[in-house]
C-alpha cells in the first residue's frame, strides 16, 4: 500500500525531509471541512473514507499494531476498535483522537456510550495506538491525527455505530440467557432489563457471553429525540486527573534508564552547526553526552538540570551562509509592495478591477498587517524516543499519527508499523504538535538516533526554545477596496492577500495548493458570504521567506476574519448604515449565518444604548462580526471601555454558534470560552518579530498572553441545530479580533488595523 | 545531599544546591504534578506552596528550602481548602489542556487560605501570575467563588 522508502536526505536549510513528504503525499486526504475532496498522488481509492473502511475498523478489532491495544479476555466484550466492556461493567472507549484540552476524549465517549446506553460514570477512556488502519480520521482519507476541528464531526457515525454494535451484542447475550425475545429487552445506564420476566443484568455480568455472539452487521442508531447523553450535560472525563496531578502529558514520562535532552538550536533559521567545542559541557557531573544532530546540538544528562546547565557550557560556531537573515521590517515592506500588484485569482465575479479604477465612484480602501504568532502552548514541545530491537518506541501528545510513523520509519530505516507511538495528553497544542514537518518528534528521534542506545531519551524544550523554534502563523499583509453604488449598495469588493503558503513543499502541498493558490491562506476570504455582485480576491504566496510557518488555532479565518469584517464595517460607517443591518441584508442567502447573527445579537442588545462611563476621556463601544470557519458558523458581539490613556478593556462578549448538533453543551461553552481568550492574547500582545532573522521573543514577558485580569465576560448561545456536528475547538476564534477592533472603532472613531494592536493610538 | 520536607515527608534528594526546586520534584522524586511552563516565574505552572506562600518552584534553589515545608498538588487534598477547590474544579469542569490547572490549585489554595472570600479584584491579584493558555480564567474564577462558598457554608453549619 505505501511505497517503501530509504533513508532520507535531510535538507537542514529548509528543515524539510523530502522523502517524508514524498513519503505522506501517498496519503489520500479529505477535507470535507472545505466541502471538497482532495486525493494524493498514489490514487488510493477515493471512496476508500467512505462506509466500507467504518465497517471494516468496526469489525477489526484484532488486527493491527499498538502497544495499548486492548486485552482480548475471555470475560470481555470488545466487538469493535473502539469500545471494550470488562467483567467489572467498566466501559472502555479507545479515542482514537488526541486530547489536547478540546474535550475531545469526553465528547467521543459521549458518542459511544449514547448508543449503548451505558452508565456514563462507569466509562473510561483510553488513547488509541497509531493504527491507520483502525484509527484513521475519515475526513483525511486514511491518515490518522487529530485537526481541523474534525474528531466529532469525523466520528459521529463511527463511534455511535461501536456503541450501538456492542448494546446490539448485550441485548442479544440477555435474550437468549433469559430465552425472551430480544425486541422486549430495554437498555438503560449499563442495565440490561426484561421488564415482563422481571430479569435484569448488568453491562459486566453480561460481557462474557455476548463476547461469543457474532458483530451484528446491520447496526440501527437512535433515533435524536431519544438522546440521554447527547445534547445533555455528561461531565468531563479527566476532569479529576487534571486537578490533582495525576494526568500524564509527555513532560511527566519517567522510564527507567530514561536520559533527558535539550538541544541548542541555531539562532536563525537554516543555521547548522559548524564548530562545538563541548569540553565545558562535558565536565558537568550528571552529563553523559553531547551529540550533533541536523537541527542543533544536544547535551544528553541524567536530569532535566544538569541538561540545562550543560547546554549554558556549550559554545557552538554556526554556519550562515544558507541561513535566512531578513527582518520583519524588511518582509512587511516586500509585503505592502507586492499587494500593489495583482496576484493570483483566488475568486473572480464580475469585474471589480474596472470599477475600483474609476476614480469619479465613492472609494475605500484599508490595509491590514498581521505578524508571525507562536503557538505557545502551555506545555513547551518535548518527545521521548526510544530506539530499540529494530522498533521505535514514541511517548508524546501525538496528533499527526500517521505522518509522524513514516517520518520517523525514515530516519531509522524500518517500516511505518515498527513505530509505536503512546499518546499522552497534550498540555494545549492549538495546532502546533500537528507538524507538518514531524519537527520536533524528528529533532529527539535524531538525539536518540547519534546517541545510539537502547535507552528512552526525552527531549525537552524550554519557552524560549518553543518560542523560537519557528513553525508561527505566517506574516500577512491584505489590501482591501471597496465600491459603493450610486443607489448606496456594495457594488464591488477586491481583497489582495500576501503571504507564505503553509502547506507548500509539505506533504500537503498535492491535495491543497491548486493553480499556486494555497487553500489555507485565503480560506475565509475566498469564500466570502455577502453578496457583491464584483468580487476579487488575490493571492500572492512570496517564497523567499524562509521562516518555518504553520497551522494556527483557526489557520487563514485567523487574519481572513479580521480584515474582511473589520473592512465590512468601515464600508458600513461609510454608507451611515448599521453594521448588523447591513449584513443581514448581505447575508440573505446564508440561514445558518442569519440565525447565528440574529442569535448574537439579540442576547447582546445590540439596539439598546450601552451605559457610559463617566470617567473623563473614557469612552465605550459595541462591535459585530461573523465568521464560518470548519464548516461552523460563529457571531460575536463584543463591548469594550477605552480609557482616556489609551487602555482597552473587553468588557463582554456575546457569542453565537451554530455547530450543528450539540453533543456537549457545557464543553462547546468551554471551548468559546477559551477561543476568546486566545484570540485576545493574539490581538493585544501576540507577535514574533525577526531582526536579522533572529527572533526577537524567549518567555512569556516578550510573547505575553492575557492573564485572569484580562479576560472577558464570555456569553455563549447554541443555535438548535439537529444537522451533523461541526467544528468547534477553532470556529469561535476569528470573529474575537473583528469584533473588538469593531468595538473600539464604535467608542473611538478610530480604526485599528495592524496586529497586534497598537492602543497608543486611542489616547486622548 | 539536601534534606527536603515534601508533602510532610523527609525526603533525601540528589541534587545540587543550586537544583531548582521543580526538578527535584519532577525528575528526583518523580512528583509530576508541578509543570515546568516557563522556567522564569512568569507563568505560575509550577506553583507549590512553601510553608503554606504559593512558590514558584522553577526559580526556587532547593538549598534555600531546608527545615521549611513544601506542599505540592499532590498533597494538596490533605486540606480542607484544597478538596473545596479541587471539587469545585470538577463541578465545573474548569480543565481544558490541564497542563497549568495545578499551578492554578496551588494559588488558589494559598488565596482561599488568607481569604474566605475573595472578591473579583482580589482574584485578579492571587491569580494572575498563572497563564492559563486555553483561558479557561472564566471558570477558575467562578470555581473560586464556588470553592469560597461550599468553604464559608460549611463553616457556618459547622458553629
Amino acid at each position: 500500500m505505501y511505497k517503501h522508502m530509504n533513508l532520507a536526505h535531510y535538507d537542514t536549510a529548509t528543515r524539510q525531509y523530502d522523502q517524508t513528504v514524498e513519503a505522506l503525499s501517498h496519503w489520500t486526504l479529505t477535507n470535507v471541512s472545505r466541502r471538497s475532496f482532495l486525493k494524493g498522488t498514489a490514487g488510493l481509492a477515493l471512496g476508500f473514507a467512505a462506509t466500507g473502511v467504518v465497517q471494516a475498523a468496526l469489525a477489526d478489532s484484532s488486527k493491527g499494531s499498538g502497544q495499548a491495544k486492548p486485552h482480548s479476555k475471555s470475560s470481555t466484550l470488545e466487538p469493535n476498535a473502539f469500545v471494550r466492556i470488562d467483567s467489572d461493567g467498566s466501559v472502555t472507549v479507545v479515542s482514537k483522537h488526541l486530547e489536547m484540552g478540546q474535550g475531545v476524549y469526553t465528547g467521543l465517549a459521549t458518542l459511544v456510550a449514547e448508543e449503548l446506553d451505558a452508565d456514563w460514570s462507569k466509562v473510561k477512556v483510553q488513547g488509541a495506538p497509531a493504527d491507520a488502519k483502525r484509527y484513521f480520521n475519515s475526513f483525511w482519507g486514511t491518515a490518522q491525527g487529530t485537526g481541523g476541528s474534525t474528531a466529532i464531526a469525523n466520528s459521529w457515525e463511527q463511534l455511535r455505530k461501536a456503541g450501538a454494535a456492542a448494546r446490539a451484542m448485550l441485548v442479544q447475550a440477555a435474550a437468549e440467557k433469559w430465552k425472551v425475545p430480544a425486541g422486549e429487552i430495554t437498555v438503560s445506564k449499563g442495565v440490561v432489563s426484561h421488564a415482563s420476566s422481571k430479569r435484569a443484568a448488568t453491562f459486566g455480568e453480561l460481557a462474557a457471553a455476548a463476547g461469543k455472539l457474532p458483530i451484528p452487521t446491520e447496526i440501527r442508531l437512535k433515533d435524536p429525540k431519544d438522546f440521554v447523553l447527547i445534547g445533555k450535560q455528561a461531565k468531563r472525563k479527566d476532569s479529576a486527573d487534571k486537578t490533582n496531578g495525576k494526568a500524564r502529558f509527555t513532560q511527566d514520562v519517567q522510564l527507567p534508564g530514561m536520559l533527558v535532552a535539550v538541544v541548542q538550536h541555531p539562532p536563525k533559521f537554516g543555521g547548522i552547526a559548524k564548530t562545538v567545542n563541548d569540553k565545558a559541557a562535558k565536565a558537568i557531573p550528571g552529563v553523559i553526552g553531547v551529540v550533533t544532530i541536523p537541527q542543533g546540538v544536544a547535551v544528553i544528562a541524567k536530569d532535566t538540570w544538569t541538561a540545562i546547565k550543560g547546554r549554558e557550557a556549550l559554545v557552538v560556531e554556526w554556519d550562515e551562509s544558507n541561513a535566512f537573515k531578513l527582518g520583519s521590517d524588511e518582509i512587511a515592506a516586500q509585503y505592502a509592495a507586492l499587494a500593489k500588484t495583482p496576484g493570483l485569482h483566488a475568486r473572480k465575479e464580475g469585474d471589480a478591477d474596472k470599477i475600483i479604477a474609476d476614480p469619479t465612484r465613492t472609494q475605500l480602501s484599508s490595509s491590514f498587517t498581521f505578524p508571525f504568532l507562536a503557538h505557545a502552548a502551555m506545555e513547551p514541545m518535548n518527545c521521548v524516543v526510544q530506539f530499540k530491537d529494530g522498533v521505535c518506541e514514541v511517548w508524546n501528545g501525538e496528533q499527526m499519527h500517521t505522518g509522524d510513523q513514516y517520518a520517523l520509519a525514515n530516519l531509522f530505516g524500518i517500516q511505518p508499523d515498527q513505530v509505536k507511538i503512546n499518546m499522552l495528553y497534550a498540555g494545549g497544542s492549538f495546532g502546533r504538535r500537528a507538524n507538518k514537518d514531524a519537527d520536533y518528534l524528528l529533532e529527539a528521534a535524531s538525539i536518540t538516533k547519534a546517541f545510539g542506545g537502547t535507552q528512552p531519551i526525552k527531549m525537552i524544550w524550554t519557552r524560549e526554545d518553543d518560542t523560537k523554534a519557528g513553525y508561527y502563523r505566517p506574516m500577512f499583509h491584505h489590501d482591501l477596496n471597496a465600491v459603493i453604488g450610486s443607489k448606496g449598495e456594495l457594488l464591488a469588493w477586491r481583497h489582495r492577500l500576501v503571504g507564505q503558503s503553509i502547506v507548500a513543499g509539505s506533504a500537503f502541498e498535492s491535495v491543497m495548493l491548486k493553480d499556486g493558490i494555497d487553500a489555507l491562506s485565503v480560506e475565509g476570504a475566498s469564500n466570502l458570504p455577502y453578496a457583491i455582485p464584483n468580487l476579487k480576491v488575490e493571492l500572492h504566496t512570496p517564497t523567499n521567506i524562509k521562516v518555518p510557518v504553520l497551522w494556527w488555532r483557526s489557520v487563514g479565518s485567523t487574519h481572513t476574519a479580521f480584515s474582511t469584517e473589520v473592512f465590512l464595517d468601515q464600508i458600513a460607517q461609510k454608507m451611515g448604515k448599521d453594521p448588523v443591518a447591513l449584513r443581514l441584508e448581505l447575508l440573505a442567502k446564508h440561514p445558518r449565518h442569519l440565525a447565528a447573527l440574529k442569535l448574537a445579537v439579540e442576547k447582546a442588545a445590540w439596539g439598546n444604548p450601552m451605559k457610559a462611563n463617566r470617567m473623563a476621556g473614557t469612552r465605550v463601544g459595541r462591535g459585530v462580526a461573523v465568521h464560518e470557519s470548519f464548516n461552523s458558523v460563529v457571531a460575536q458581539v463584543a463591548e469594550v471601555t477605552v480609557d482616556k490613556a489609551g487602555n482597552v478593556k473587553v468588557d463582554r462578549i456575546v457569542c453565537a454558534v451554530d455547530c450543528g448538533t450539540a453533543i456537549n453543551p457545557d464543553n462547546i461553552r468551554s471551548q468559546v470560552e477559551g477561543s476568546v481568550g486566545y484570540a485576545l492574547s493574539a490581538l493585544f500582545y501576540g507577535e514574533i518579530t525577526l531582526k536579522n532573522g533572529e527572533v526577537q521573543q524567549g518567555n512569556f514577558d516578550s510573547y505575553q498572553p492575557i492573564r485572569m485580569n484580562e479576560m472577558p465576560k464570555v456569553e455563549t448561545y447554541i443555535v438548535p441545530s439537529t444537522a451533523v456536528p461541526t467544528g468547534i475547538g477553532e470556529p469561535a476564534v476569528p470573529p474575537v479580533a473583528p469584533a473588538v477592533v469593531n468595538a473600539i472603532a464604535n467608542a473611538t472613531q478610530k480604526w485599528l488595523t495592524q496586529l497586534p494592536l497598537k492602543t497608543e493610538l486611542l489616547k486622548v | 545531599m539536601p534534606t527536603l520536607n515534601v508533602n510532610g515527608q523527609s525526603r533525601n534528594v540528589d541534587a545540587t544546591p543550586d537544583t531548582p526546586l521543580l526538578w527535584v520534584l519532577r525528575d528526583s522524586l518523580q512528583m509530576t504534578g508541578t509543570k515546568f511552563g516557563c522556567g522564569q516565574a512568569l507563568c505560575g505552572a509550577c506553583t507549590v506552596h512553601v510553608d503554606g506562600e504559593p512558590t514558584r518552584s522553577c526559580v526556587m534553589p532547593v538549598s534555600a528550602l531546608e527545615g521549611k515545608k513544601i506542599t505540592t498538588i499532590e498533597a494538596i487534598d490533605t486540606q480542607k481548602v484544597g478538596q473545596a477547590v479541587q471539587a469545585a474544579w470538577q463541578k465545573l469542569d474548569v480543565v481544558q489542556c490541564g497542563y497549568c490547572q495545578s499551578g492554578q490549585i496551588m494559588s488558589a489554595v494559598a488565596l482561599l487560605t488568607a481569604n474566605k472570600k475573595p472578591s473579583d479584584a482580589d482574584i485578579d491579584a492571587a491569580m494572575s501570575g498563572n497563564v492559563c493558555r486555553c483561558a479557561t480564567y472564566q471558570r477558575i474564577r467562578a470555581a473560586i467563588h464556588e470553592a469560597s462558598q461550599s468553604l464559608n457554608s460549611r463553616s457556618t453549619s459547622s458553629t
